[in-house]
């Protein structure tokens, strides 16, 4: 934890100095890494419509790199929570949207655009800024996932509701009160067990849409842990607001403003040494 | 430095007459209050005293357990259980009837129909509420007899069925606007986090929404069953006024509304002990649909969610 803060502000330091040498930023527009490694998704020019007809994204194209945390940064608005809510088409539930462009999961390099929603939802899984458990037992929310997915063995369930809960890191406090009802447990509480639940069925992709923003300090740094120990497991996609939080959880991190990419980049370098200057405006508080 | 005050003078005057306001209103509302629960207070006490009037001239024991109610007969008898029968058979169907339409109509309204159509159907749903009891009744006997005497031939002018489904239909406004409301008011969140895991519509609706909504769908139904028990016209027009010992649809039987409303008609002499049966007739219904209003009121709260 400790050593996260001090890079924190080595962070914001540097990218001061970087303002003031002002040479390598000022000329890009944008600028999107392509990153080592196994990649489980790759964005091309998503465009997203609402049924108002407002055009949300606009063109966006970005890897989504394997068992790695990416952040979505930008100021309110900019589209980031929109985007995410792509991956698992959230947005249909509502009538008249409009999606073009494709996200690819991979290594299948099947459209999610163009899957039934049902079947994209199976595979990626989703936990909101507000902690939404039902209104069940712990024990249920957590099998919830599974039951659907013709999950009924005892033992079976038994050992995923436990894995799922130490993923969370909730299962020391919960282990000896499974059955009781999920809304008697604290906010953080519950929105851990979102997170147990939407990890039980091993999703490809989780998405993660501020999770934090309800939670009070010490909720969001038990939160903030669990993702740092899903890294290097789960890929996950995570909306924040929190620029520390960014700098601080993820290993790649997408800036947007007004619907585009601005930079997609390793999350060191794009908070020590941005590559173009409307990120660097951002992330050193001259603007959002 | 303490900030200055904002200078506006009230008067010693106008405060003693805001006090006055005050006191008078709250006398007026402990009134308003008061007047509701005196007039309960006053129809328990008459149904009650009447009711120990009639025990006097039967037995309680000859009332409860007697499969015969002839009070009007030159040799009476007093036995309330053909009067249940009726009344039981009558709102086993109407609820048989209303429960499983009015559901499958919430969740359509709620989680499937778009705005449109909901705005339609909802308040043509809510003026059946509107439809005179009478209406239906004769809607019972002239209509609905005749068509099932079609499918079943021997099926008297009178019988349980007929009021029954009518009921059913009587009282989908209360099973289905009620849930409906109740499954309206479950958070979109929760319905997003269903999706979220890849649940279907239907099981987002079955699986989730119902169950989150249970307390208010419990609460419509526990409101059209003491509406069914407590009914009158349709089945004392569609039922026939015989009071009939059976569990049997395809008889016709009184229930006891019924039966209040034949001897209210004023052929009984006041004071009798046909005209007391009355009485203890309306004990036994209003004890009824007290139980079935308690049973809600615990089911309610054994349930209840806070969001």
């Amino acid at each position: 934890m400790s050593t996260d803060q001090t890079s924190t502000i080595q962070i914001s330091q540097s990218a001061h100095q970087g303002g003031q040498a002002g040479k390598p930023s000022e000329t890009r527009e944008h600028w999107y890494l392509e990153p080592d490694g196994a990649l489980r998704a790759r964005v091309s020019n998503l465009k997203f419509w609402y049924a108002d007809g407002t055009q949300a994204i606009d063109d966006v194209s970005m890897p989504l790199v394997d068992k790695k945390v990416t952040a979505l940064i930008g100021p309110s608005g900019c589209g980031k929570s929109t985007f995410l809510r792509c991956f698992n088409r959230m947005h249909d539930l509502y009538q008249g949207v409009k999606y073009s462009g494709s996200i690819n999961l991979l290594p299948e390099d099947e459209n999610l655009i163009d899957l039934d929603a049902n079947i994209v939802r199976m595979r990626v899984g989703m936990v909101f800024q507000k902690p939404n458990p039902f209104p069940k037992s712990i024990y249920e929310n957590v099998i919830a996932g599974l039951k659907i997915r013709g999950i009924r063995k005892r033992e079976v369930l038994d050992e995923i509701v436990e894995t799922s809960l130490r993923q969370a890191a909730l299962w020391d406090e919960v282990k000896d009160r499974l059955h009781q009802p999920a809304l008697s447990m604290s906010g953080g509480q519950q929105q851990r067990l979102c997170i147990a639940r939407a990890l039980a069925v091993k999703p490809e992709i989780l998405l993660l849409d501020e999770p934090t923003s309800a939670l009070d300090p010490i909720a969001t740094a038990k939160v903030e842990d669990l993702i740092n120990e899903l890294s290097g497991n789960v890929t996950v996609l995570i909306v924040t607001h929190n620029m520390q939080q960014a700098a601080r959880i993820s290993n790649y991190t997408a800036y947007m403003y007004l619907g585009k990419l601005i930079e997609y980049n390793d999350t060191n370098d794009l908070f020590q040494r941005p590559k173009c200057q409307r990120t660097e405006d951002y992330i050193t508080g001259r603007f959002g | 430095m303490r900030p200055e005050s904002s200078g506006v003078q009230v008067s010693a005057h106008f405060l003693r007459k805001r006090e006055t306001v005050n006191q008078i209103a709250k006398y007026v509302l402990m009134a308003a209050a008061a007047i509701s629960v005196l007039v309960t207070v006053g129809i328990v006490y008459v149904l009650v005293s009447e009711a120990v009037v009639f025990f006097e001239e039967v037995s309680v024991w000859e009332f409860i357990s007697g499969t015969s109610w002839t009070p009007l007969f030159a040799v009476p008898t007093f036995g309330i259980l053909p009067l249940l029968s009726g009344t039981i058979v009558v709102s086993g169907i109407a609820l048989g009837v209303s429960i499983p339409l009015g559901l499958t109509l919430a969740v359509y309204l709620s989680e499937y129909a778009p705005d449109k159509v909901r705005e339609t159907v909802k308040p043509i749903l809510e003026l059946l509420e509107g439809v005179p009891t009478v209406v239906y009744g004769y809607f019972a006997l002239f209509l609905v007899t005749p068509l099932l005497q079609i499918v079943f031939p021997d099926l008297p002018g009178f019988n349980m069925l007929a009021p029954g489904l009518v009921m059913g239909i009587m009282i989908l406004p209360y099973t289905t606007s009620l849930s409906e409301d109740a499954m309206r008011a479950v958070p979109n969140s929760i319905r997003e986090g269903a999706y979220a895991l890849g649940y279907s519509r239907f099981h987002t609706a079955v699986k989730v929404v119902i169950p989150a909504a249970i307390s208010g769908i419990t609460a419509a139904f526990i409101l059209a069953m003491s509406r069914a028990v407590g009914e009158t016209m349709v089945v004392a027009i569609a039922a026939g006024q015989m009071a009939n010992f059976t569990f049997n649809p395809m008889e016709g039987a009184a229930t006891i509304t019924a039966f209040i409303v034949q001897v209210s008609m004023g052929d009984v002499s006041h004071g009798s002990v046909a005209y007391m049966s009355i009485f203890a007739a309306g004990l036994v219904l209003f004890l009824l649909t007290l139980t079935f209003n308690l049973i809600g009121f615990f089911l309610r709260k054994r349930y209840r969610q806070a969001y």
